[in-house]
């Protein structure tokens, strides 16, 4: 086993003072993000990278994938204690975890909820190790077709697997692929679609979307709708945590499948939402007790948080071993990797040995650490979600202002920033998902790239993604994904008939 | 928490009307999208497809999805209110300071700006007596100026007081 010798290097590489104090700052930075209206996972780490730009590439990664891990657990605070989901993928979480706080078992559905996190992100971290230098050494041979199809088949999921109507989810991402196509053109180094403008050359910054999309945006959400913080004490202490964990290996069946739900869902670029809610729906309907869902059943928070974190984690696998990231956190992430001077895709696992095990390393140490962060500060995150909007709103909004202007130490972003965040506004408000919007102004420029070198070898024909199996294969399941909503209604029609008779 | 409701009593505008201007505006973006293109040309050349190429037809995209979308907001018989006015002029209320805060940042530096908008939002939002708002807001700007000029060496915008104080 290669890589458990790799990965014992990697918790070498992790394991000085210096790295794991940035894991605890990341880990509480994380949580608090997680715990604010407005500041999420995405847009916390988009904040705080350019902080990161003069620190060595791993240390910086594990700051900022911390700061991950403990957004993916603050998530969980705010919709058990108050009802709201701090993140999209808690929603599903409030479903059960609130009624339990509200019958006086606070302590007992956050317990439930931390380890389920713990118990999904280290299923995740397993397969990470094992499969994601697999994966990379087979991309290893991929060429500029078979990179092409496996950014088609991420993006096509997004259309067939996510909630929001096709064509809205086609115009967001075509439309954040247009913004990645302004300025320098990568291949030709010649301008385009600037208009003349000296500002636009250097095109649009992720960075400064993800903070006026996710950052921006959803303060002008919460705004609107009058956020009042009734929320329920935490009463967590060693005694209910011991309780707790007693009761939970009973659930190991709803673990093992809402681990592999989210694995799955986060590889595959579907993301921690919907995976939540699969997870959540599955097990209401296979639980014995699945008609007491919703009432404040211990199960109905282990399923969602579970799954949750398993996809986050993996989301993680494709960014490392290919390059495509799973979820709109990952692609800052991978953002980061080539501010750091790092090129994302297989390559990072023969040239950059130190950075990647030594981030795989600390995901299992985050984690751990993690756990215990938020199992003894729950009060601490609790009493910050108490401090009023009216002082919180501005503290957040002039952080995402520095956020923005630190990218690039210019201006111009800031105001970027704000034009962003309005249309995050209106675009969320209009069913629009930002997600594929904000992955393709990230990956834009090497998708294009992929299928104009595709085409000039193939000397302009299409065919060239079908010209073997691989290719084929993947472009073929890009298609029916991308064509799935049709597929399963045509499905849907073709059996029940038969079925009726 | 309120949700945007049916009720006559609290106007707004529709969710359908905004939808429709959503549409049109993204749309409107797309044929920007495919002019640009146009002009660097879609064509094949030396290179393989030219720069205009791949964003020709992700404009092309954008313009048909988003007519569709246009067409199945116009034809949605769903009245539903997209936000009550009320609740639209809360946005404005941060949408507004922003915007004076994001042009007065030229001018006055970054420092000074965020201080005027921290006490802005808490006297007319949060209606916070003068000790604590001018305490977190003039607090925030001490912590953000260590942080950033002094630990992470990174220069923010800085305007005629920081000048004075020679900072």
């Amino acid at each position: 086993m290669e890589s458990i010798g790799d990965l014992l290097h990697g918790f070498s590489v992790v394991l000085s003072w210096q790295n794991l104090l940035y894991m605890f700052i990341g880990i509480v930075l994380g949580v608090i993000i997680g715990v604010l209206p407005g500041l999420g996972g995405a847009n916390g780490v988009a904040i705080l990278l350019p902080l990161t730009f003069a620190m060595p590439p791993t240390s910086a990664i594990i700051l900022l994938s911390c700061i991950y891990w403990g957004a993916l657990f603050g998530g969980a605070i705010t919709s058990i204690l108050f009802n709201i989901p701090g993140e999209p993928w808690s929603v599903a979480t409030t479903f059960d975890g609130h009624p339990m706080a509200q019958k006086g078992q606070a302590g007992e559905a956050l317990t439930a909820a931390f380890t389920s996190s713990f118990i999904g992100a280290l299923f995740a971290v397993i397969v990470i190790t094992l499969a994601a230098p697999l994966v990379a050494d087979f991309a290893l041979q991929f060429g500029s077709r078979e990179k092409f199809s496996v950014f088609f088949l991420a993006f096509c999921s997004f259309v067939g697997m996510g909630k929001e109507p096709p064509a809205k989810t086609i115009g967001a991402m075509m439309l954040g692929f247009a913004l990645a196509a302004v300025g320098l053109d990568t291949v030709t180094s010649g301008l385009r679609l600037t208009f003349g403008s000296t500002e636009l050359i250097g095109g649009f910054d992720f960075l400064v979307a993800v903070i006026g999309l996710f950052g921006i945006g959803e303060i002008l959400l919460t705004m609107e709708e009058g956020l009042s913080f009734k929320g329920k004490a935490a009463g967590i202490n060693p005694a209910v945590v011991l309780q707790t964990w007693k009761g939970l290996p009973r659930y190991w069946v709803t673990m093992l499948r809402s681990c592999v739900i989210g694995c799955w869902m986060g590889i595959t670029p579907a993301g921690a939402t919907p995976a939540s809610f699969m997870s959540y729906g599955i097990a209401k309907r296979t639980s014995p007790n699945g008609d007491k869902f919703g009432t404040g059943e211990i199960e109905g928070v282990i399923a969602p948080e579970t799954a949750a974190h398993a996809a986050g984690t993996s989301a993680l696998l494709p960014m490392l071993s290919l390059g495509v990231p799973g979820s709109p956190t990952a692609a800052v992430l991978l953002g980061g990797l080539m501010i750091w001077g790092l090129q994302p895709g297989p390559l990072l696992f023969v040239e950059q040995k130190d950075f990647v095990w030594g981030l795989i390393a600390s995901m299992y140490l985050g984690n751990i650490v993690g756990l215990i962060v938020v199992l003894t500060m729950v009060p601490v995150f609790a009493a910050i979600l108490r401090v009023p909007f009216g002082i919180i709103a501005p503290i957040i909004l002039v952080i995402c202002a520095i956020g923005a202007y630190t990218v690039h130490n210019n201006v111009f972003d800031v105001v970027m920033m704000l034009v962003f965040g309005v249309a995050g506004y209106l675009l969320k408000k209009c069913n629009y998902p930002l997600a594929p919007l904000v992955l393709a102004i990230v990956l834009g420029d090497r998708a294009e790239e992929a299928f104009r070198q595709s085409l000039l070898i193939s000397g302009g024909s299409l065919l060239t993604f079908w010209s073997n199996g691989l290719v084929a294969s993947i472009m073929t399941l890009g298609l029916i994904a991308l064509f799935w909503p049709f597929l399963s209604k045509l499905y849907g029609r073709v059996v029940t008939p038969a079925t009726q008779k | 928490m309120s949700n945007p409701t049916d009720d006559p009593e609290l106007p707004g505008p529709q969710q359908r009307h905004v939808e429709m201007g959503v549409a049109a505006f993204l749309a409107l973006l797309g044929i920007v999208t495919m002019i640009g293109s146009l002009q660097v040309g879609i064509g094949w050349g030396a290179e393989g497809p030219k720069s205009g190429f791949f964003p020709f037809w992700v404009g092309l995209l954008i313009v048909v999805a988003n007519g569709y979308n246009f067409f199945r907001a116009y034809v949605d018989p769903s009245r539903k209110q997209f936000a009550e006015w009320r609740q639209i002029g809360l946005v404005l209320k941060v949408v507004w300071p922003m915007a004076i805060y994001v042009a007065a940042v030229p001018w006055l530096g970054l420092y000074v700006s965020s201080v005027l908008l921290t006490i802005g939002f808490m006297r007319w939002i949060g209606r916070y007596g003068w000790p604590l708002t001018l305490g977190i807001s003039l607090g925030l700007q001490i912590v953000t100026y260590i942080t950033f000029e002094k630990w992470f060496l990174v220069a923010l915008p800085k305007g005629p007081l920081e000048d004075l104080l020679g900072l």
